[in-house]
């Protein structure tokens, strides 16, 4: 039982209650305008009447945005980004977070100050030398020109969270496994691995969010080749600052918000606790 | 790989602000020429700059405050209600911090729009612009980035009050202390270093907002009245295509943020945490 819901009489209770429900409302009232403007039909959208519900849900709009260019070819570019992203930087965190947890070396505390700067390091700075390397490596264009940077940027904050996931096993369960004649691999994998699972859930969600939203180096590096464009320049093909077209960028904004929510519920529960795993320490 | 993507290129961020690099020298017509701190003298001497920098500060700082105030005020709300109102906030905050800032940024444009947005109508604002005064567009910007990042907030200090241990509060409760009393005697010391990892992510995070300002203010606002500094090293960088001056913005930001990191370290320190 935990004293401060106890302490709260009923009345008080109704009442944060209620907050807690108009909050909800209040902030997801802007996704369901998303969802909302994608089905309406073009009349609809584009009334000096908004109204806050809709008799007739068309499809209009999706056929806009899935016919036009090839919306297909950026979803897949766009997960085709974000996955290697995600997938290459948890591996790389876990191994360096062991690394930097595990072991004393020359440097230690040095890499580790490296890792908190580079958080620091504004993208879009970097954005203007990181171009230069992309030109002179020939990777202008290409989807490794938006893997590899991402890749680089979301690994210092992921290092820094899995740390105290890390640190969290204690070293007596390293000392038991070796005796019992675990090779260090085999610790690594089967033991450590399956224990520091939900702080990596949790980063994954950071450098997921990052790979799937960016717009910067989409919009940097790929210049002339547009079949290895992703979903956020998709999107701004139908933001016209003059004449927006509001149903074709509701309906993208749809699409394009779906993948990331479908993997927020899934990894919700992990998330919490990894959070909160992540700031005990 | 670190080295190669980080270190190189802020090395390099650092060298071409040094020099004089533009269209001629990117395709090669000319050869680069060391200007040494001719870039800087520029940026200083640039009235826009130092209003742009003062904007850039003012704006961060109120999107810190405003995120933090409400993600700690929301985790509290979420620790003294039920299951159902619990999970609709949950979810509800996890959907606006799973939207892109891409579309983020559009949807809440749209819903500001002059001529179509609910909003207007609901206030009875009639076709009133709100990107295009100064202020109702940084206010805008401000309300898009409180909405999607105070989630982060709530969610980690939510995990951290649920992970201080319930024989704390109730040997508080028992002596005779006031909720208010628990949350600042009790809680606050306990939740210290999360609040501290929170705000100087939040710090982070809203002082390098470019998103956000580069969609819905049109990449900084009629005039460059919205312009942040992010967005005023971009544009000077790709648009004018002058980009040892965007790099020299780079190094300011980059070394406003070091000093940032700094307190950050030194209070961690204090706080006798070994790294």
């Amino acid at each position: 039982m935990n004293p401060l819901r106890v302490r709260v009489r009923r009345p008080g209770r109704l009442a944060a209650e209620a907050s807690a429900l108009l909050v909800a409302v209040v902030v997801a009232f802007p996704l369901y305008w998303m969802v909302l403007g994608a089905f309406k039909p073009a009349g609809e959208i584009e009334s000096s009447e908004p109204r806050p519900w809709t008799l007739a849900p068309s499809l209009d709009s999706f056929q806009r945005v899935f016919g036009q260019q090839e919306f297909g070819r950026y979803f897949l570019n766009s997960l085709v980004v974000a996955g290697c992203v995600v997938i290459a930087s948890a591996l790389i965190a876990f191994l360096a977070a062991t690394a930097v947890t595990r072991f004393r070396f020359r440097l230690r505390t040095t890499l580790l100050i490296m890792f908190l700067v580079a958080q620091m390091v504004p993208v879009e700075a970097l954005t203007i030398p990181l171009f230069f390397l992309m030109r002179d490596f020939g990777q202008l264009n290409t989807l490794g020109s938006l893997i590899l940077p991402h890749i680089a940027f979301s690994l210092p904050f992921a290092i820094w969270m899995l740390r105290g996931f890390v640190k969290a096993v204690p070293e007596a369960l390293e000392e038991a496994a070796y005796i019992d004649g675990a090779s260090r691999a085999r610790f690594l994998w089967q033991i450590l691995f399956p224990l520091v699972l939900p702080g990596l859930v949790a980063t994954s969600v950071f450098s997921f969010i990052s790979a799937w939203n960016d717009f910067l180096f989409a919009k940097s590096f790929i210049i002339s080749d547009t079949s290895q464009s992703t979903l956020p320049m998709a999107l701004l093909v139908f933001y016209k600052p003059d004449d927006p077209d509001w149903g074709g960028v509701m309906a993208a904004s749809t699409v394009m918000t779906i993948p990331v929510l479908v993997f927020f519920v899934l990894v919700q529960r992990r998330l919490v606790s990894g959070l909160g795993g992540a700031v005990k320490d | 790989m670190l080295g190669g993507l980080l270190v190189y290129p802020i090395y390099q961020l650092g060298l071409i602000s040094f020099f004089e690099y533009t269209q001629a020298q990117v395709s090669g017509g000319e050869p680069t020429a060391f200007r040494g701190f001719a870039n800087y003298a520029e940026l200083f001497g640039d009235p826009q700059f130092w209003q742009v920098l003062l904007a850039t500060v003012l704006f961060a700082a109120a999107c810190v405050v405003s995120t933090l105030a409400v993600g700690c005020a929301l985790a509290v709300l979420l620790t003294r209600v039920r299951a159902v109102p619990r999970l609709a906030l949950m979810l509800a905050a996890l959907g606006a911090w799973a939207t892109p800032a891409v579309t983020g940024s559009t949807v809440w444009l749209f819903l500001f729009d002059p001529d179509f947005g609910p909003v207007n109508r609901m206030l009875g604002l009639g076709d009133h612009s709100w990107t295009y005064g100064r202020l109702s567009a940084f206010f805008l910007v401000l309300l898009e980035v409180v909405w999607c990042s105070f989630p982060f907030v709530m969610v980690t200090v939510y995990a951290g009050i649920r992970a201080v241990p319930v024989e704390v509060l109730e040997a508080a409760a028992l002596d005779g202390a006031s909720q208010w009393r628990i949350w600042r005697s009790v809680l606050a010391p306990i939740l210290r270093p999360i609040l501290v990892v929170v705000t100087i992510q939040s710090v982070i995070w809203d002082f390098k907002v470019f998103t956000q300002i580069y969609v819905m203010t049109g990449g900084g606002g009629i005039a460059g009245q919205n312009l942040v500094l992010n967005v005023y090293a971009y544009q000077q960088a790709f648009a004018s295509s002058r980009y040892s001056l965007g790099s020299a913005i780079g190094v300011v930001m980059l070394l406003i943020l070091l000093a940032v990191t700094l307190v950050y370290l030194r209070l961690l320190r204090r706080q006798g945490e070994e790294l």
